[in-house]
């Protein structure tokens, strides 16, 4: 895991010292809330609903145990006891008061943790594969050059006030497990001629007009990422819409220059960025690269899991991942009880995961898009041990990428976006299906509900995806069938009218029912719709 | 060194339409809808371009900046209009050397937020040696 040097250190206690000091003119009424606004929110801080809520970024879902019991300290001491996962690997804290967010960001600090850029129209948190240095199938591990990007854009003085927010993530296998094109740069890292580049996807995003990313380069050396990336933010930075929030997305611009004409624009800025000698030398790429060596498993740790328990084999089944390393394995902890709030983790709950991770992952935990967390690096043999602790604490769900694992936003319950709740509609649909068996026939299908449009819960990447919507004053949810945010990415369609809040739970089991009576051996939901189209859902939705 | 904060009387600026059809002038002022490479062949005479904010949040101005010192501008570079106390230390970073804030900042404000930073990720137009530089020497 990468480790804070002294001037990572000094660049963070930098930025608690200066937001100390916003915070006390903003306490002391020497500045305005619109003026504040834009200041807190690169720290993290929204004004919801009932309180302030505070986004502690989590680069690119990785931590270890030491930052993981922060996370619970600071849930337990200033919030209530609780904290909320995010589609973006990162946490947040939905009660917090204004006067505490200072020292809360130097407890943070304590363990090279912060809350910069998480929000604002600046560069986001990186996000990256929760697998990444453990997973079979990736040709390097993203990490080092998430970690790269991380340094670049904080505090980037040129792009922090930009048309809109601006997310970045980066992978490195064929598997896409962080929807990369769905994001306003998705990077994959790629081989060519024996080196490893980046293949830059520009323009994607969910949101009221979702867009897929095209792939504007396909292979940008190491020694020029920065520079690619600043040339790709420049232009947008200076083209990109300010007269409509609702267009300023870099996803718009692209979408009316045409993905060529912005890439000759890119091309163009690049060539004049890239003189100016912004890219890092290889030795700090290495030096980085160092930090994120994988760990010493042993490959000839037993290989065998003793399944006699009927329980904790059901969860093997569902939540346990093939390791590149003989004898280890990746353990996916499920934060989608059935009855649950999808994401939330009690202070005990992540002190336990932190502890697990202490003592049989080689201290690290990832954060996942899906709001689950990860133990990337588990002994087979410690498995066992590691499932009966999970199940004590309400943590061994079986039910990762099956139809209760939701991911949900905050809706209406918490955030003053919301038209409509998804927290009880992800809880009544999980009621629904909370039959095992029934889920497992259905087999992979990922529900994804947004309280509005603004898509934070990923409705358009759904294999079934909900939009909540106010109606005259009532909450409405619509229905959509076929998005997916993997590497067979696809946007989601709408099926029709849509329901209230016992009427969508309804029609999706119409559409799973629908499902099982057309599909064809080994088919996913998503498959057999591509197969056979909207019409039979749409059918028997509506008859 | 931030040079001065208020403009004082000299040459008053021109547009970049009106600079691009009369071309004596030594000042000019860009809105942040204008194309500062426009005025590239003409920087060796400019002894002043504004660069206007018309909202702090409007952050067109900070890569006008760049481009400017890029290109290799060695006048004075001065922000106007909605500059805040918040914003100045990357104003700075983009090449800014002066400040015309429509409301006055309070001067030990300004001190604090541009003595805040000890170092910086990434290069920029203000010619600090980024960390990553430090790191390799």
């Amino acid at each position: 895991m990468y480790k804070y040097d002294e001037y990572d250190h000094a660049m963070v206690e930098a930025r608690v010292a200066e937001f100390s000091d916003q915070v006390r003119r903003r306490l002391a009424g020497e500045i305005t809330e619109d003026q504040f606004k834009p200041l807190r929110l690169m720290n993290g801080l929204y004004l919801q609903l009932h309180a302030y809520m505070l986004r502690v970024a989590v680069p690119y879902g990785t931590l270890d145990s030491r930052q993981m019991h922060m996370l619970a300290h600071i849930a337990r001491k200033y919030d209530r006891d609780y904290g909320h996962f995010t589609t973006r690997q990162n946490i947040q804290y939905n009660w917090i008061k204004l006067e505490d967010a200072p020292a809360i960001l130097e407890d943070l600090a304590s363990v090279e943790m912060h809350a910069i850029q998480t929000s604002g129209n600046c560069i986001r948190n990186i996000s990256s594969d929760q697998w990444a240095g453990a997973a079979a199938d990736e040709i390097t591990d993203p990490r080092p050059w998430a970690e790269l990007l991380r340094q670049w854009s904080s505090f980037h003085p040129e792009f922090s006030y930009l048309p809109r927010k601006f997310k970045i993530a980066v992978i490195a296998a064929e598997e896409d497990r962080a929807a990369m094109r769905l994001h306003d740069i998705g990077i994959q890292i790629v081989e060519k001629d024996g080196q490893h580049g980046a293949a830059f996807y520009v323009g994607g995003g969910m949101g009221r007009t979702p867009m897929i990313a095209p792939l504007i380069k396909d292979f940008v050396p190491l020694d020029d990422m920065l520079s690619y990336a600043e040339a790709c933010l420049r232009v947008y930075n200076r083209y990109g819409r300010r007269d409509n929030i609702y267009k300023a997305r870099i996803k718009i611009l692209i979408h009316e220059l045409g993905a060529d004409e912005y890439r000759r624009q890119v091309e163009e800025e690049w060539a004049h960025v890239k003189s100016l000698g912004i890219d890092p030398p290889k030795a700090e790429f290495d030096r980085i690269a160092k930090q994120f060596t994988p760990p010493a498993l042993d490959a000839s740790a037993p290989d065998d899991i003793d399944r006699s328990d009927p329980d904790f084999a059901v969860w093997v089944d569902q939540n346990v991942a093939a390791h590149k390393v003989p004898g280890h394995a990746i353990v996916n902890i499920s934060l989608k009880p059935v009855g649950g709030i999808p994401g939330d983790a009690s202070s005990a709950q992540i002190d336990l995961m932190a502890d697990l991770a202490e003592k049989h992952s080689h201290d690290e935990l990832r954060v996942t898009h899906a709001q689950n967390i990860v133990l990337p690096h588990v002994r087979k043999a410690d498995l066992y041990a590691i499932w009966q602790a999970l199940d004590t604490a309400g943590l061994a769900t079986p039910n990762l990428d099956l139809i209760s694992d939701i991911i949900a936003c905050p809706g209406l319950d918490y955030c003053s976006l919301a038209n409509a709740r998804s927290i009880p509609v992800a809880q009544k649909i999980a009621a629904r299906f909370s039959d095992l068996g029934r889920q497992k026939e259905l087999g992979e299908l990922k529900l994804k509900i947004s309280g509005c449009i603004n898509a934070c819960g990923h409705h358009h990447a759904g294999h079934i995806g909900i939009l909540g919507v106010d109606r005259k004053g009532t909450e409405n949810y619509q229905l959509l069938l076929g998005g997916s945010g993997a590497e067979d990415v696809s946007l989601g369609t709408i099926t029709g009218p849509g329901f209230d809040e016992d009427g969508i739970v309804d029609a999706i089991e119409r559409v799973t029912d629908k499902y099982l009576a057309t599909r064809t051996d080994g088919e996913r939901f998503v498959d057999t719709f591509r197969r056979v189209g909207m019409a039979p859902f749409k059918e028997a939705i509506y008859g | 060194m931030v040079e001065h904060l208020q403009a004082d009387g000299e040459e008053p600026c021109v547009t970049l339409d009106a600079f691009l059809e009369q071309s004596n002038a030594t000042a000019v002022r860009l809105e942040s809808d204008e194309d500062a490479r426009a005025l590239i062949p003409f920087l060796d005479r400019l002894k002043l371009i504004e660069v206007a904010f018309p909202k702090f949040r409007d952050g067109r101005g900070y890569s006008s900046a760049r481009i400017l010192r890029e290109a290799g501008f060695t006048g004075e570079l001065r922000a106007q209009g909605d500059v805040l106390v918040d914003q100045i230390a990357y104003m700075k970073r983009c090449g800014f050397d002066s400040f015309a804030p429509e409301k006055d900042l309070n001067p030990a404000d300004v001190e604090a937020a541009l003595a805040r930073w000890p170092e910086h990720y990434q290069g920029a137009a203000d010619g600090a040696v980024p960390i990553w530089k430090l790191r390799h020497g």
